[in-house]
């Protein structure tokens, strides 16, 4: 593996290199570090960015697929690249964001043009800028802060700000009802992912989301990580995070039966589509903090004396990331939508008590001898 | 009555409705898929099928119609327009007879009406018009379809007339 990838790196460093000297040249020898420093990080945002853009565009076609097929169709199988048949529906993404690019984006009249405008950049923004701190693998991790936990519940908490601004700006009564909804369920649901998260950061002693892996590691495998001694939070956080997401069946913000698409009837073309990315790439975001704190992050599931398959690797986040993607979906093909009084009673009624009263179970728990996931 | 509620706190909190819910679409994902992919694919049509319309002639090539008029008067849409005259042979004859597809519904009225077994409705359904009034079938054009596709309309009438 390594040695496949030597010359590659090699033809890194030598163009970054001549990067180097093309920017000495330009701003000469005093600026040039400080520049380069700049030019360093933007790389490294788009070494995350962009795969993270491919995967939510190619999340929409699972998502298609899956749901399809659990609705005993097909899916998408038409699109392909050059007409090669066997890559039926793998254009789809492709051609969706193609078709979206070019409509036009439509300002309702009394719109609000610059919040109307404003309300998407708001949405997108956290959900991208959450991926900073999150550890893909051992070393792979843009900004290693130790806060990061923290600064994760304080960046996604940005997030409702593009919905309420995108439903007041729009000037209809659907998109008004529909941020207003959306407001009210995510502000409920992040109190009760709020104190699931205390729960991850008592068992883990940090908020350094590597940290949090790296207490997860051991001789047990999968037995190891944080799901079993917080199963009841684990799933609160997986429940939240649909709710956080605004997903089915907690997709009352959007409600096609109700208020016909919520916060987004007015935007079309590209806007819409970055609220769509938002709720994509906020899923995948969620998914990967559960992989993260609950799954063992780049831990793998088998005991690290097992050789090879014990290896920790940033392909078993890939999987767990997956895994948890893929049952967001599952949850979406099976159950029906939630009613909204019934919506906020599980937030405020059953999560909000369950996870304060597990917090103090956890805390007496950890003082007693039966506690045994730390070496 | 204590026993039944602590075991419906259970079920509530370990989620089992909806993981037995889970486990039925889950069973699904897996299951044979049932969709018609339509240009290759096709569902079977049956004799009675009602598509596009067609005029038929006798084996000898006489037109059968004979302007009755029933099936003008039944149309519930009001689709079809007949004029009438006296042909050179003495024998009554349509002049003009104007199906508008636009305004069909595909009732088989007309058929069911027709003394003579002329108009009918063939399994044709792939046709289009790309222009106004593309989709006004007169008279030569009925007569074209039922020409062109008598054998399968003759087999189709023949399979159901024990029916009738």
């Amino acid at each position: 593996m390594t040695s496949v990838l030597q010359p590659l790196i090699g033809l890194g460093n030598w163009l970054w290199g001549v990067l180097a000297a093309v920017v000495v040249w330009i701003v000469g020898l005093e600026y040039a570090p400080a520049v380069l420093y700049l030019i360093k990080i933007l790389l490294l945002i788009l070494c995350i960015v962009v795969p993270l853009m491919l995967c939510v565009a190619y999340l929409t076609l699972w998502e298609r697929k899956v749901i399809g097929w659990m609705q005993i169709r097909i899916g998408p199988n038409r699109t392909t690249f050059f007409g090669i048949p066997w890559l039926g529906g793998l254009a789809q993404p492709i051609a969706d964001g193609l078709k979206l690019l070019v409509k036009e984006i439509i300002v309702p009249s009394g719109a609000n043009k610059f919040l109307f405008v404003l309300a998407p950049i708001m949405a997108i923004t956290p959900a991208l800028a959450a991926w900073a701190v999150v550890p893909f693998g051992p070393e792979l991790i843009l900004a290693d802060i130790d806060a990061g936990l923290l600064y994760v519940m304080a960046i996604t908490s940005m997030g409702v700000y593009g919905i309420i601004i995108a439903g007041w700006a729009s000037n209809s009564k659907y998109a008004f009802l529909g941020a207003l909804r959306s407001a009210a369920q995510m502000v409920s649901y992040e109190l009760a992912m709020g104190f699931a998260l205390v729960c991850v950061l008592m068992a883990a002693q940090s908020l350094n989301l590597g940290d949090i892996v790296r207490m997860q590691q051991g001789n047990a495998g999968f037995l190891n990580w944080f799901w079993i001694p917080l199963a009841p939070i684990f799933l609160v956080y997986i429940i939240s995070g649909v709710a956080e997401t605004n997903r089915a069946p907690f997709d009352v913000a959007e409600g096609e039966s109700e208020i016909v698409a919520g916060f987004h009837v007015e935007y079309s073309g590209m806007a819409f589509a970055v609220f769509f990315l938002a709720e994509y790439a906020n899923m995948l975001l969620i998914s990967t903090l559960a992989s993260v704190m609950f799954l063992g992050g780049w831990l793998s599931p088998f005991p690290q004396s097992w050789g090879a398959i014990g290896e920790p690797g940033f392909w078993w986040l890939i999987a767990k990331l997956f895994a948890v993607v893929s049952s967001f979906l599952w949850f979406r093909a099976t159950f029906p939508r939630y009613r909204y009084d019934q919506l906020m009673r599980l937030g405020w009624k059953v999560f909000l008590p369950l996870t304060i009263a597990y917090i103090v179970v956890l805390g007496a728990w950890m003082q007693t001898p039966l506690w045994i996931w730390w070496k | 009555m204590m026993v039944e509620s602590v075991r419906r706190l259970f079920r509530t909190f370990l989620l089992v409705e909806l993981v037995k819910g889970m486990l039925l679409t889950g069973r699904y994902l897996f299951a044979r898929k049932i969709t018609v992919q339509y240009p290759e694919e096709k569902t079977p049509q049956s004799p009675r099928f009602r598509g596009l319309h067609a005029l038929r002639r006798y084996p000898n090539g006489e037109e059968r119609c004979i302007a009755c008029k029933l099936c003008e008067a039944v149309c519930p849409a009001l689709a079809i327009t007949i004029e009438s005259d006296q042909r050179e042979d003495g024998t009554r004859r349509t002049t003009r007879y104007d199906i508008d597809l636009t305004k069909c519904i595909f009732c088989g009225f007309c058929e069911e009406s027709c003394p003579v077994d002329s108009i009918v409705e063939t399994r044709i359904l792939e046709y289009h018009g790309e222009r106004r009034g593309d989709l006004i079938y007169t008279k030569p054009m009925l007569l074209a379809i039922g020409d062109a596709y008598e054998g399968e309309i003759a087999k189709d009438r023949e399979a159901d007339a024990s029916f009738r």
